[in-house]
């Protein structure tokens, strides 16, 4: 029996190893298969490659419109933002990838900050207003989102519901806040907010809802959930999630309150593009960026089923129901000085133990 | 139980290819180091006293999970390797289960479960009108979810090593007149310290790098910190200095797994090499053992995959398909084979090296190749995105290179489970062989391999479960459009939706099942007295 054992091992491991030996085969030979299918296309037009930090489902739809259009072929790696970005820095002159769509503007400015975006021409730039565009004009932005106070709508009318970020820190909300302090959209929010009242009236606040005990979620998503079950009843997220939510969940009972006026929680965020500066196909990656804000991109983003942010260009206007972009004041922080506060932003989240 | 001498000089046609392993696990470290050169002087600065507190937190938060994982696993490893628990084959595959859930995923589910206002508050309010639960955030959740994602690395290795140990010394002890529990703990338990070290430091160095559950539990640990910094973009050089706080925190913890280890040198001293011990029978206690080896199980297996389940079942009447992703999960099941099949290959000369060529540059090289594991996934992708896209040339962001990162990443685990395995075989076998005129990669093949095959496939299939649910390499790294299933998962919980994760999530287990069962569930049939 022994012996039956020990040769029923080696047989399984060489089993194994001639099994792996046979997949890696298979794997090299579909890779150069795969090679060879990008080359013979590269031959008939051109392939762009992009790295897309935003999701799949956001943008695929649009994209695929591009190449039927344009008979530009396009090779997508979906990421994290900010991984992408780190990426995009990394690899330096050598990346192969010509152009970065990127969730927020703190991803596009550190890697325009890096040198590794290239000027946009001023015709692309000039189709979004100015606030929402680099200063240095190397990326543009695509598509906005609004800061808004979600609120569980079993539990709360709209008018109960405080007109200004200050009215939250009141007892009345104890263990009902919910916010997203590692995200970039919610430190895109603090740094305006320092911009606009300070940083000591900013740490004030932080530090009264701290008090207030908040509750701290991974990302927008985990707040709104959050709500939706009555974990808390409020939380500070971006506008457009709760129509994702709705997609998949009709019935969870959360709805959006805009903050507009002057009221430091107003604010305008933008998802962007720029063109890679070490690029070899810049006249095509500059289309791209021009289809992104084109009337059917911009319809897309804006009022598909599922999607609502604020059209930035080609005059669409916005899903009905949202406040008009110039309600809100908070666009007027510009987005390209944001990015230069973040590391100080987070040194103060740091403090107040939001991050830590 | 004789130690083995340091013998000869070791062959060059095992010290390159160890050499060349060592390099390629040490590319994050050099990343790091290259990095930290550049860095400004201010980077320095996050080492602080709040920097101190989190290195304390995280330190304790792995004591506690090894902890936890041990008391779990090596019973667990004991009940169906050596007893006549009933179903036994198929608690050997299901307890290994648990690996491949991905943490975040398993933190997600266990959340929805036991969370606030989760299904069972829900049950609870409805029939006794509980309010609250006790607290799952912080401590509590991240122990429970961490210990689910790591409890099979000391069960898998443990149970390898009971498969693979010479029963003849518990047979003396038992002809001697010792009794079940005094063999199991004078003599046994002994002679596993290897593989619960060797578990234990894969526990520990996974509960260093993981990030999905310490964010989703708001746990405050090292890892929370180095991605806050990533994400934050202008100023990444504080990640780097907290990436070498990491190393030395691993360093802290492979000093005590060897100290843990060192106490015990036991290889076989027979030739009795494939014999199998007796099983223990169970007599009165085998009910209530099949009761502690199903609440376990429903706690680590059952609870997170009915969630999946009731996620998925969720979509149906909204009247949207359920997706399955066929071909996401052949591309995660080739990618992860090929990653298993490199990496044992590729562990197997340095665990070698070290335990049966014993010098000091040689443990030094083994000991190596752990010091990178414990940084989180993103800066492993990143360092290889930085000498990929430098010296990869063709190769980068291909499959090659995929699989390349999949073994730097998870080759410790192929190593820890065959050093485990190795430190059980005698050396005089080997001895015999080279005395017969066969070359040293021959006598690796065809008598040291055999020997420790147990240990040889526990690594292949750690590393292949580890490489199917890794997820910031294979998004920066792997070829435009192959989708895995650990992407699909990622893009579908980007927007909450848990019904459209669930059903990756559940393919996910179901395509790492047959596998298990192959490398451990059938193996151990084969293997055992009571079916031969």
């Amino acid at each position: 029996m022994n012996e039956t054992t020990t040769r029923f091992g080696s047989r399984a491991l060489a089993l194994v190893a001639a099994a792996a030996l046979a997949i890696l085969a298979a794997g090299a030979t579909a890779q150069a298969a795969s090679q060879v299918g990008t080359g013979g296309v590269a031959a008939h037009g051109t392939t762009l490659t992009v790295y897309s930090g935003r999701d799949e489902r956001f943008v695929k739809p649009i994209l695929d419109q591009f190449t039927q259009r344009t008979g530009i072929r396009l090779q997508v790696r979906y990421g994290d933002s900010a991984a992408l970005a780190a990426t995009l820095i990394e690899e330096g002159s050598r990346s192969p990838a010509d152009v970065f769509i990127a969730q927020d503007a703190g991803a596009l400015g550190a890697v325009a900050g890096r040198g590794r975006l290239a000027v946009l021409p001023q015709r692309t730039l000039q189709r979004v207003a100015p606030r929402f565009r680099a200063p240095g004009k190397r990326w543009v932005g695509v598509s906005g989102r609004a800061r808004v106070v979600a609120y569980n709508t079993e539990s709360l009318r709209a008018v109960e519901l405080p007109s200004s970020i200050w009215g939250y820190t009141h007892p009345r909300w104890k263990g009902k806040i919910g916010l997203p302090p590692t995200n970039a959209s919610f430190q895109a929010f603090v740094s305006a907010m320092r911009m606009r009242v300070g940083n000591d009236r900013t740490r004030d606040w932080l530090l009264a809802l701290k008090a207030n005990d908040v509750k701290f979620f991974p990302n927008n998503s985990g707040v709104l959930q959050a709500i939706a079950r009555r974990e808390v009843e409020v939380g500070f997220v971006n506008h457009y999630y709760l129509y994702q939510l709705k997609e998949s969940t009709p019935s969870a009972p959360v709805a959006n309150h805009f903050l507009t006026g002057p009221d430091p929680g107003a604010l305008i965020n933008v998802a962007g593009a720029g063109v890679v500066s070490s690029s070899k196909r810049k006249a095509a990656s500059v289309r791209l960026i021009d289809f992104l804000l084109g009337k059917d991109a911009q319809r897309f983003f804006s009022r598909s089923p599922g999607r609502a942010e604020y059209p930035l260009a080609a005059g669409v206007r916005p899903r009905t129901g949202l406040p008009a972009l110039s309600r809100i004041e908070g666009a007027r922080v510009n987005l390209g000085a944001l990015g230069v506060r973040l590391p100080s932003t987070l040194q103060l989240l740091n403090e107040v133990g939001y991050t830590r | 139980m004789s130690r083995p001498a340091a013998r000869g000089r070791a062959s060059l046609l095992l010290t390159a290819p160890a050499l060349l392993t060592a390099g390629a696990v040490l590319l994050p470290l050099a990343y790091l180091v290259v990095r930290s050169a550049t860095a400004g002087r201010d980077a320095w600065g996050v080492l602080d006293a709040a920097t101190g507190r989190l290195v304390l937190d995280t330190l304790l938060l792995v004591a506690i999970v090894v902890a936890v994982a041990a008391a779990v696993g090596v019973p667990l490893a004991w009940l169906v390797t050596r007893t006549d628990l009933p179903g036994r084959r198929v608690w050997a595959v299901a307890f290994a289960l648990p690996l491949v859930i991905p943490s975040y995923v398993a933190a997600l589910a266990l959340l929805g479960a036991l969370g606030p206002r989760g299904f069972l508050q829900e049950i609870l309010g409805r029939a006794f009108g509980v309010e609250r639960l006790p607290e799952i955030y912080g401590l509590p959740g991240s122990v429970l979810a961490l210990t689910l994602s790591t409890y099979p690395y000391v069960y898998l290795l443990v149970a390898a090593a009971l498969r693979d140990l010479d029963p003849a010394l518990e047979e003396a002890a038992r002809g001697l007149g010792r009794g079940g529990w005094h063999v199991f703990r004078s003599v046994t338990l002994p002679a596993l310290r290897p593989s619960i070290a060797a578990g234990g430091l894969l526990v520990g160095l996974y509960v260093l790098s993981d990030f999905g559950v310490v964010s989703l539990m708001q746990y405050p640990a090292l890892t929370r910190a180095i991605y806050l910094s990533y994400n934050a973009l202008f100023d990444r050089d504080p990640a780097v200095v907290l990436g070498l706080v990491l190393v030395a925190l691993t360093a802290l913890v492979l000093v005590a797994e060897s100290r843990f280890r060192r106490s015990a040198r036991y290889h076989r001293t027979t030739a009795s090499s494939a014999r199998r011990a007796a099983r223990v029978e169970l007599g009165r206690w085998r009910w209530p053992a099949v009761g502690a080896c199903s609440a376990l199980l429903a706690v680590f297996l059952l609870l997170p995959v009915s969630v999946l389940v009731y996620w998925t079942w969720q979509a149906v009447p909204l009247g949207r398909p359920i997706d399955v992703a066929w071909r996401a999960a052949f591309n995660s099941a080739l990618a992860a084979a090929l990653a298993a099949a490199v990496a044992v290959a590729a562990a197997l000369p340095v665990v070698y090296l070290a335990h049966h060529r014993p010098a000091w540059w040689t443990r030094l090289l083994e000991r190596a190749c752990f010091t990178a594991n414990a940084l989180p996934g993103i800066v492993v992708a990143l360092s290889l995105v930085f000498f990929g896209a430098r010296y990869g040339g063709v190769a980068y962001q291909t499959l090659a290179l995929l699989v390349f990162a999949y073994v730097v990443r998870f080759l410790p685990q192929a190593l820890a489970a065959s050093g485990a395995a190795l430190q059980t075989v005698n050396p005089r076998y080997e001895e015999a062989a080279r005395g017969l005129g066969r070359g040293p990669l021959t006598t690796l093949a065809l008598v040291t391999a055999p020997l420790v095959r147990s240990g040889l496939l526990a690594g292949a299939a750690l590393v292949f479960l580890s490489a199917l649910k890794e997820l910031p390499a294979t998004l920066l790294l792997r070829p435009i459009g192959f989708d895995t299933l650990a992407t699909e998962i990622w893009q579908a919980t980007a927007f909450a939706d848990f019904s459209a994760a669930a059903p990756s999530a559940l393919l996910l287990i179901a395509v790492s099942a047959p596998y298990v069962y192959l490398l451990v569930g059938r193996h151990g049939r084969l293997g055992g007295p009571s079916a031969g």
